[in-house]
């Protein structure tokens, strides 16, 4: 791409989209389902964002003291305060998890986003020269990743109502709810439209969850490949027209901009993934008296 | 190849419908929200932050479907299903 830019020699823009979109795998799907396909490039920057994440936070919390903080340990008593404060003011019930999993899903979901903001070509060029044919190091931009993420908390829901409630009460919450009738024959009655109410909206919350943060994620790129186009074809050759330099300081410009919007727009999905995890958790945990 | 360009200008229709639907919802939205939370700050400024921050919440639920809509038309644009699914059966 960077000598691409430099003799400015013609490129399709349709192959450069779908090379932006294509993740590095190792074979081809047979089939939507295929479990034996794994994105290679997603899972090592989930890991490696992990593992960034768990090691600055531990190596912050060993050397916890009463002492002055560094800067460092500022920095993170900051983050795990707030989801903390967060966290109590959803969920008044004790739980061991649920703090943690917040300032986890919030931590490592801003990391996936906040790689959307490296220049488009970076990574991919240098895997490129290395041999490797495709890369998206965006890991929020991956549904397996998103739908791992979601299915996960999702199981947790169930998981709490059940610990919580039981089976069958977890099971009656379906048959009682949006509409509650006193006697027994008026429950009976609407039992049917309850449980196709309840279902759709029980189903409805993994879904949005995953999606939102892949929608979300998936425009953001998108937007930062369509902004690229906007030099493909002519380079650093184009700055010779006037029109051209329009479009080189154009894409430029647009291109900070953007990443500024986009870093906001991931902090804050990363927070919401976070919050409405802690909120279906606090709805899974309560039980109605 | 007639059939595929029908196919594929319904898809420009459809695709520009979802970008214009998303954008009519959120906007109309967003301006309530904004409305109602300027209402609160100007009664409590006191409570400014802490309905900045649920304010913040409900922008992101707002913006959900929205997003979502734009995904899948940005898959239509792309990589376009209606178009394989023709191909699939045509052949």
């Amino acid at each position: 791409m960077l000598l691409r830019y430099l003799t400015g020699e013609a490129a399709n823009p349709n192959e450069y989209i779908l090379h932006h979109l294509t993740f590095l795998t190792n074979g081809k799907p047979q089939g939507i389902l295929d479990f034996a396909v794994v994105n290679l490039d997603s899972v090592f920057f989930s890991v490696l964002l992990a593992v960034v994440f768990g090691g600055t936070f531990y190596a912050a919390a060993r050397h916890a003291g009463t002492g002055n903080p560094s800067k460092f340990r500022n920095f993170v008593e900051f983050v795990v305060e707030n989801v903390d404060d967060q966290v109590q003011s959803i969920f008044h019930g004790k739980s061991k998890l649920i703090a943690p999993l917040a300032l986890t899903i919030f931590c490592w979901v801003f990391l996936f986003n906040a790689f959307d903001v490296l220049p488009l070509d970076l990574l991919p060029d240098a895997a490129g020269a290395a041999g490797v044919a495709h890369l998206r190091i965006v890991p929020s931009t991956d549904l397996n990743v998103v739908f791992g993420l979601s299915l996960t908390v999702f199981l947790l829901i169930v998981f709490y109502s059940i610990k919580m409630k039981g089976v069958i009460g977890f099971l009656a919450e379906f048959a009682l709810n949006p509409l509650r009738v006193s006697n027994p024959i008026g429950q009976a009655a609407v039992a049917p439209f309850n449980i196709v109410v309840e279902f759709a909206s029980f189903l409805a919350r993994p879904v949005s969850l995953a999606l939102r943060l892949y929608g979300n994620m998936f425009a953001g790129e998108m937007v930062f490949i369509l902004i690229a186009l906007l030099t493909l074809t002519k380079g650093f050759a184009g700055l010779a027209t006037v029109g051209g330099w329009l479009g080189t300081v154009g894409s430029l410009l647009l291109g900070v901009v953007w990443s500024g919007f986009d870093l906001f727009i991931g902090f804050l999905q990363a927070f919401i993934f976070a919050i409405l995890t802690v909120v279906y958790l606090a709805q899974a945990s309560e039980t109605h008296q | 190849m007639d059939n595929i360009g029908h196919i594929e200008a319904m898809t420009v229709l459809a695709v520009g419908i979802i970008f214009g639907m998303g954008a009519f919802g959120t906007a109309i939205g967003f301006g309530l929200l904004g409305g109602r939370f300027l209402e609160g700050m100007a009664r409590q400024p006191e409570l400014a932050p802490a309905l900045l921050g649920r304010a913040f919440i409900f922008v992101a639920l707002l913006d959900a479907v929205t997003f979502i809509g734009i995904g899948f038309a940005l898959f239509f644009t792309f990589a376009n299903p209606f178009v394989s699914a023709y191909q699939a059966v045509a052949h």
